[in-house]
């Protein structure tokens, strides 16, 4: 059994959770992922590594509450405990000889883009950090990433907080003021990772996008994770789940994030159901 | 005197139309006084020729003598000093080709029964509650066993039998490999799989699950910081094969693996079950192997037409041929002479078909079978939903990636001796990781091998 920690509410709908798992901790690395589930009858998910603390022997992760699963987790608290987690599973992010990188990350991406942005840091890399959210009170690890990039812009859809308009619109604006990224490194929903790849594509920058798709085992065996990178299928889950952005088709992994929509989105509303039946 | 009927005790099933409905087990096993009967019907010949078809050498004739006395427990005793598993040997074993096919009974007529006779005892010893197990002294030696699938449990077992401090890592969040995640209910019901590995257990046994090596451990970790003095890898054939053609990214494309995983490990097939799987209308599985009418047989029970698309003919069919026959009698049908050139989708990346081409059969290849090649202009477009492939699969690197000097064959397979040792002292391998995929019971057999070894060479290093 892994235990809970910590658990704070970062924003109304994404909640972050340290986990002990010693084992795992050992290894982690950035740009890794782990694999949970919440009880026995519970489904296996891949959660991106938030961070990791290797002497307390913890993990943090940061879920967004989008379905059963995240539902059910969320409403576990400090002292309670998974029933599995697996890992660390998957490829590191690759952070050798990189001088100035732009870290952009989107909604609930920016926990994954934080370890990143923070380890490149670490290795003295100068870091711009462009996040984007719907809304202000979506804001999350604003300090955080404040504390680990040598700029960092916010955006926000609706100009509620940050500046108003897409990440693209201020990474282009970076860009186009001339600064010179090493790489651009993007994590977040795919559509917007799609418009990131397509703009540094213009300017011939070097990105890795983060994938994060639907898994059963992590370990190569469902293929249920598999992209075409560049015409070639590739599983997330071992070749990745960081990829040549330019190269993958975005398109198709939407579709395929799409599959089980109608079962989760049923699922998730049964769930609610039941929790809304216990507080009565 | 022996039973002379040239005709074994029939198994008794559920009937198909039944069954093709639910996930229970199809064979439901033989009574005390059928498998009395059957047991009769060995010869216990002296040169004991069934022994010699076994991986892992069974005294089949001394155990059916027993069984013919209605002495079962002493039965179950000869069973399981030579096999870890013998519920799930005698249920998933391909018998004709082993034991069954070297009986002398089946010359002139059917031979013994020896797998259902087998899946008697051990379902008649796991149904008795008092059935305890001793566990032996240790003897203070550390082995750890990479996976929990049939090599790794029979390999585990055997050292524990012997007193070694057996550790058994597995990725997965539950113990059992192929034997959970692939093989279904209906098959091999799973509370037999969790009762073999309790008596695992109950030898003291540990199992860590949720431990991928070359992951949260490497080899070489468990060697020099965590104590033990060999390593068995049993990780299998886990990595799925596609075909390559277009279209196979679509939404509704499974392998084998994902669908079976989802159906049989996640427990798909129940109503509640939080982990979903597609319920197709339509389903086409690519391939012939037991895998792929495992697939064929799940997809069958969600209601679904489905079809067995098989490049060659009925003959070479790599199925066990009662999983073939079982196929059939639940309505599968098969589109032999039939391969798979691309996958049709509409515009949301849904299947909505598979275009195929008919084959014919010409001359042997390597393998030995004949060889298809396409027939000119009979393209023709199959309708259906989702598409599974059953193609077979491949070791996974995993273990290789992370292993210093651990040689591997060019497709993947680990190099090993006879003993299954392999190119780093200490460190064996068997099963499908050596062989590529296999049988369950081969796999038990090289386990088996390797645990013998391992016994062997840290006696020689005390």
């Amino acid at each position: 059994m892994y235990k809970i920690l910590d658990k704070r509410a970062l924003n109304p709908t994404v909640t972050q959770m340290v986990i002990e798992a010693p084992a795992v901790a050992r290894k982690a690395e950035p740009g890794q992922f782990i694999i949970l589930r919440v009880d026995e009858e519970g489904e296996r998910i891949p959660l991106t590594v938030a961070d990791f603390d290797r002497e307390r022997g913890s993990v943090t992760i940061i879920f967004q509450i989008v379905g059963a699963t995240t539902e059910k987790l969320n409403h576990l608290e400090i002292g309670d405990s998974l029933c599995d987690f697996v890992g660390p599973l998957g490829r590191a992010t690759e952070t050798e000889n990189l001088k100035k990188v732009a870290v952009v990350g989107g909604g609930v991406g920016c926990a994954i883009a934080y370890p990143v942005a923070k380890k490149l840091h670490e290795l003295g890399c100068e870091v711009h950090a462009v996040v984007g959210f719907r809304t202000r009170e979506l804001v999350i690890l604003e300090e955080e990433f404040r504390a680990v990039s040598d700029r960092l812009v916010i955006m926000s859809d609706d100009g509620s907080y940050g500046e108003k308009g897409l990440v693209t619109d201020a990474l282009k604006k970076l860009i186009e003021s001339g600064e010179r990224y090493d790489e651009v490194i993007t994590i977040g929903p795919l559509i917007m990772m799609k418009f990131v790849c397509r703009l540094t594509g213009e300017y011939g920058i070097k990105t890795v996008a983060s994938m994060n798709p639907i898994m059963i085992d992590g370990t190569g065996m469902c293929g249920g994770c598999r992209l075409s990178v560049g015409g070639e299928t590739k599983f997330a889950c071992v070749d990745g789940p960081e990829f040549d952005g330019h190269k993958i088709d975005f398109d198709e992994a939407i579709a395929r994030s799409g599959m089980y929509k109608p079962f989760e989105r049923k699922a998730h509303e049964e769930t609610c159901n039941l929790f809304r039946m216990e507080v009565k | 005197m022996a039973n002379m009927s040239p005709n074994r005790n029939v198994m008794p099933t559920q009937a198909p139309d039944v069954r093709s409905k639910n996930f229970d087990e199809v064979a439901l096993g033989y009574t005390a006084e059928a498998a009395i009967d059957e047991a009769k019907r060995c010869l216990g010949c002296k040169h004991m020729p069934c022994v010699s078809g076994c991986p892992v050498k069974i005294h089949i004739p001394a155990f059916v003598a027993k069984v013919a006395e209605g002495e079962f427990e002493e039965a179950y005793r000869i069973l399981s000093e030579a096999s870890s598993l013998p519920a799930v040997c005698g249920r998933v074993c391909p018998q004709e080709n082993q034991c069954e096919g070297k009986c002398v009974r089946g010359i002139k007529g059917e031979p013994v029964a020896i797998g259902r006779l087998e899946r008697f005892v051990a379902d008649y010893h796991n149904a008795r509650a008092d059935a305890t197990i001793e566990r032996p002294a240790p003897n203070g030696h550390k082995v750890a066993v990479v996976g929990s699938g049939p090599s790794g449990l029979t390999c585990a077992g055997d050292l524990a039998k012997k007193g070694y401090e057996v550790t058994v890592f597995e990725a997965l969040h539950l113990a059992g490999g192929v034997l959970v995640y692939g093989i279904p209910e209906f098959r091999l019901p799973k509370a037999i799989v969790g009762k073999e590995i309790d008596g695992l257990r109950a030898l003291g046994v540990k199992i860590e699950t949720n431990a991928v090596i070359g992951k949260t451990y490497t080899v070489d970790e468990l060697m020099e910081d965590m104590g033990f003095e060999a390593v068995f890898i049993g990780t299998g054939a886990g990595l799925p094969k596609f075909m390559g053609i277009e279209g196979e990214n679509l939404n509704g494309v499974y392998s084998a693996n994902e669908f079976l995983t989802r159906v049989n490990l996640m427990k798909a097939y129940r109503e509640n079950s939080a982990t979903p799987v597609q319920r197709p209308l339509r389903v086409a599985v690519v391939g012939g192997g037991n895998v792929a009418m495992d697939a064929a047989r799940c997809a069958r029970r969600f209601g679904a037409e489905v079809s067995i698309v098989y490049r060659r003919s009925m003959d070479e069919l790599p199925a066990r041929r009662e999983e073939v026959e079982h196929a059939i009698e639940e309505g599968i049908v098969f589109r032999l002479l039939t391969n798979p050139t691309a996958i049709l989708g509409d515009e949301k990346k849904n299947v909505t078909g598979i275009r195929c081409v008919e084959m014919e059969l010409v001359e042997p290849d390597a393998s030995g079978r004949r060889r298809p090649v396409i027939k000119e202009g009979s393209d023709f477009e199959l309708a259906v939903d989702c598409v599974i492939m059953a193609l077979g699969t491949s070791p996974n690197p995993l273990i290789k990636s992370t292993t210093k000097g651990l040689e591997t064959e060019k497709w993947g397979g680990i190099v090993t001796d006879e003993n299954g040792l392999t190119s780093r002292e200490g460190v064996y391998a068997g099963g499908d990781a050596v062989t590529g995929a296999a049988t369950v019971i081969l796999a038990m057999g090289a386990g088996k091998t390797a645990a013998a070894a391992i016994d062997t060479y840290l006696k020689g290093r005390k």
